[in-house]
């Protein structure tokens, strides 16, 4: 398997951020040797999927470690069953069906039985298993391979993966975005590449690595964030190269105002980290000089306090440094900013997305689209209304999706049992020039009523 | 102007999309000298349109007025001329994420039809990334051609005349991705196989009728293609709207008009008249449209694994 034609981005290497599948569970992790992970409550350790090819599945074995498991063809399905039942007539749920109990079961489990061994096991000692017709005993195997088979594919993150990853595991923390919702927000946005994004979210940065991934490195994309950092950590699982990092810009929602109004100073000394950064070091610094020069008569003491001295000032440099550059990562978003000729703005957040939407809408440019996701219906009902009375939005439209997956068998299709209830709300529409030049009655912009209105005055 | 890459002025030959209300849209060609036609009056190319910004709002000769956008691949899709039954937004949406497509994806699509769904592709792989789609239909292959060209977006994509499910797609282990919206998916399937890079890919397949989506599925299998899933995903619209609920009338309240509703029929009818403010309601509300597409098609996606 392992030709020249295999690039190297197709292996696995040690730092990677990947994504391991089992079954219909994926989980996102970083490659790192001799790290244990827990995965369906199991212990796993990936040193050995380095070096491997990205798609290939492994088998746990008892202490965690990874065994790769041959291609296709040589899977031993052999679990098959030689008679079988014409209906259910037969079968009684007396619970006495299995003959092995939960401990038999560990014990073989403990005998570094494998998964596929163990299914086999509890075939033949189910008194039912015969009886049951050829369809219920491929759903019994296949039940018990889902609990007893520890096979796990190594994957490469897409947005795909991830969202329906984070949709699985935790809803909460992307605010229940459904993965055909965030494909919606994509395509409704225009995402490509070589545009500029604005991005605000409070979905782990799924969104924001969502749409890093669509524009490939190409563009810009300013995350506007709350409070003290942006969150990224969704984003991060992507693994994308270093040069997409360089395509990414963040801006403190506090400041917009201070932007919209045109009274932002870059160069201005950043308040809040300025108290907690500066002050330690200033006073400090001072105090210590001061100190040194009375108490010089102890030259060890003295040597003692010229090296914190030193730790000090080098951390102090730090800081400045460090601050230096958040200044310029400031600047620069400010700057992609100011234009106020963004090419479109994607917005899924837990907050109040009306004044998020208003706020930010005056970054972007006209005939551009947007989108905004939220939970709930009612917000977006809000942010409609008020969009309608302050025109420069057009072609709006309050939309959700349903979602509905197949079972496909042989004489045996239908929709699946169960159903998402709800993927989450989008608002979506256009930006059109605000300009007061035909000002006959601009809040009910694109509507064929408010251009009736106009005719008549 | 370009479907994949934005400009901030109107020029000649570009393509524009004018709004001309509540989902009312017309494509337009930008020739200087032209004049187009619409429910507002004229709209004159050369002085109305090129040079103007995007977005703006243009007074047509009767006095009322359209805004002009820039295209996408969404608004074309709701203005294109149809050919065939063209791939909805939805759908696209979840074709175009399911399919794992971003820049420099190399995709084989078959058919073309009306190069709805080819026009989300390109924009999405540019500006290194290429389309071959396959049409059967030699007048939609070289229409289809035609618009590529005219959308700024021919370097992306080669379009070949010939049966998909004869001929395959032309070329051979290349593609990231293959999506086929053809009558008889599962006779295109080797050929989807054959197109995929050594690496394996994504494969989608959109078919109306569950009799396709089960045949296509089996040949799948056969195929030796993974994680198979067969879904439908449909886009709900709420009209938002205030509503106006009367308020129901109980008539006065405590236990003493008992006589008085027994004795006189009158004062049931007078509460209603001389409290009018308190009669109804008014509520910020949004509501499904009456009917809405229920059914579009199955979507069946796979994965290749690596061969």
């Amino acid at each position: 398997m392992a030709d020249s034609l295999v690039d190297v981005e197709c292996r696995i290497s040690e730092g990677d951020y990947v994504v391991l599948k089992r079954g219909d569970v994926y989980k996102s992790v970083q490659v790192q040797t001799k790290k244990k992970i827990i995965f369906e409550k199991q212990w796993i350790f990936l040193d050995a999927a380095i070096g491997e090819l990205y798609g290939s599945t492994f088998e746990v074995d008892a202490g965690g470690k990874l065994g790769l498991r041959k291609p296709k063809n040589t899977e031993d399905d052999s679990t098959e069953a030689k008679e079988a039942g014409q209906d259910n007539r037969h079968i009684v749920d007396d619970g006495k069906s299995q003959k092995l109990t939960r401990d038999d079961i560990e014990s073989l489990k403990g005998q570094g039985m494998k998964g596929q061994e163990i299914i086999q096991q509890l075939i033949n000692n189910s008194t039912t298993f015969r009886d049951k017709t050829e369809f219920a005993q491929e759903k019994y195997i296949k039940k018990k391979k889902k609990k007893y088979e520890s096979k796990i594919t190594v994957l490469k993150p897409t947005s795909r993966i991830l969202a329906m990853m984070y949709h699985g595991r935790e809803p909460g923390k992307v605010c229940h975005l459904r993965y055909d919702t965030l494909a919606q927000m994509l395509t409704l946005g225009n995402i490509h590449a070589g545009s500029k994004i604005i991005v605000f979210e409070t979905c782990a940065g799924l969104v924001l690595g969502s749409v890093m991934e669509r524009m490939g490195g190409h563009g810009s994309v300013i995350q506007m964030y709350p409070g003290g950092g942006p969150v990224r950590a969704g984003m991060e699982s992507f693994g994308f190269p270093s040069h997409f990092h360089d395509t990414l810009n963040e801006f403190p929602l506090c400041k917009v105002n201070a932007l919209l109004s045109g009274t932002l100073n870059v160069d201005e000394k950043d308040r809040d980290s300025g108290k907690s950064e500066e002050q330690p070091a200033a006073p400090s610094s001072g105090g210590s000089e001061s100190q040194s020069m009375e108490v010089s008569t102890d030259p060890a003491e003295a040597k003692k306090i010229e090296e914190r001295e030193r730790l000090r000032e080098q951390r102090a440099q730090e800081k400045k440094v460090r601050m230096e550059e958040k200044r310029k990562r400031l600047a620069a978003a400010a700057a992609l900013l100011e234009g106020r000729n963004a090419d479109g703005l994607v917005i899924a957040s837990r907050f109040h997305p009306c004044p998020v939407l208003l706020g930010l809408l005056r970054f972007v440019a006209p005939s551009r689209p947007f989108v905004v996701y939220c939970q709930y219906r009612e917000p977006l009902i809000e942010c409609y209304t008020k969009l309608r009375e302050q025109g420069g939005a057009i072609n709006l439209k309050l939309t959700d999706s349903w979602l509905r997956h197949y079972q496909v068998l042989p004489n045996r299709t239908h929709p699946v049992l169960l159903m998402s209830g709800g993927g989450g709300y989008l608002l979506s529409g256009i930006t059109v020039s605000a300009d007061a030049a035909t000002s006959g009655a601009p809040r009910k912009t694109g509507e064929p009523a408010a251009k009736r209105i106009k005719l008549d005055d | 102007m370009s479907f994949v890459e934005y400009s901030e002025l109107i020029q000649e030959g570009d393509v524009v999309i004018i709004f001309l209300g509540h989902d009312s849209m017309m494509p337009i060609k930008v020739e200087s000298g032209a004049q187009t036609q619409t429910r507002y009056g004229a709209i004159r190319h050369s002085t109305d349109l090129i040079g103007r910004r995007f977005g703006s709002k243009v007074t047509c000769s009767k006095g009322g007025w359209v805004y002009v956008l820039h295209p996408t691949p969404e608004l074309w899709t709701v203005n294109l001329p149809h050919r065939t039954q063209i791939p909805y937004t939805t759908d696209i949406a979840n074709i175009t994420l399911m399919l794992d497509l971003k820049p420099g994806s190399i995709v084989c699509e078959s058919g073309t039809g009306s190069g709805s769904l080819s026009h989300a592709i390109l924009r999405t792989i540019a500006p290194n990334g290429h389309l071959h789609t396959v049409e059967f239909h030699a007048q939609r292959a070289e229409k289809a051609t035609e618009e590529f060209r005219d959308h700024k977006v021919g370097h992306l994509v080669t379009v070949r005349n010939q049966d998909v499910c004869k001929e395959g797609f032309g070329v051979l282990g290349v593609a990231d991705a293959v999506f086929l919206d053809i009558p008889s998916p599962w006779e295109a399937i080797i050929h989807a196989k054959k197109a995929f890079k050594r690496r394996g890919g994504r494969l989608c397949s959109f078919s109306p009728c569950i009799e396709q989506v089960q045949r296509t599925c089996e040949a799948l299998l056969d195929h030796g293609f993974e994680e198979i899933c067969t879904l439908e995903v449909l886009q709900r619209v709420h009209d938002v709207r205030s509503v106006t609920l009367p308020l129901p009338d109980f008539g006065p309240e405590g236990g003493t008009d008992k006589t008085k509703i027994a004795s006189d029929p009158l004062p049931e009818e007078v509460p209603p008249s001389t409290n009018p403010s308190y009669s109804s309601v008014t509520c910020r509300t949004a509501t499904p449209p009456r009917e809405m597409a229920g059914h579009t098609g199955y979507l069946t996606f796979a994965t290749k694994p690596r061969g």
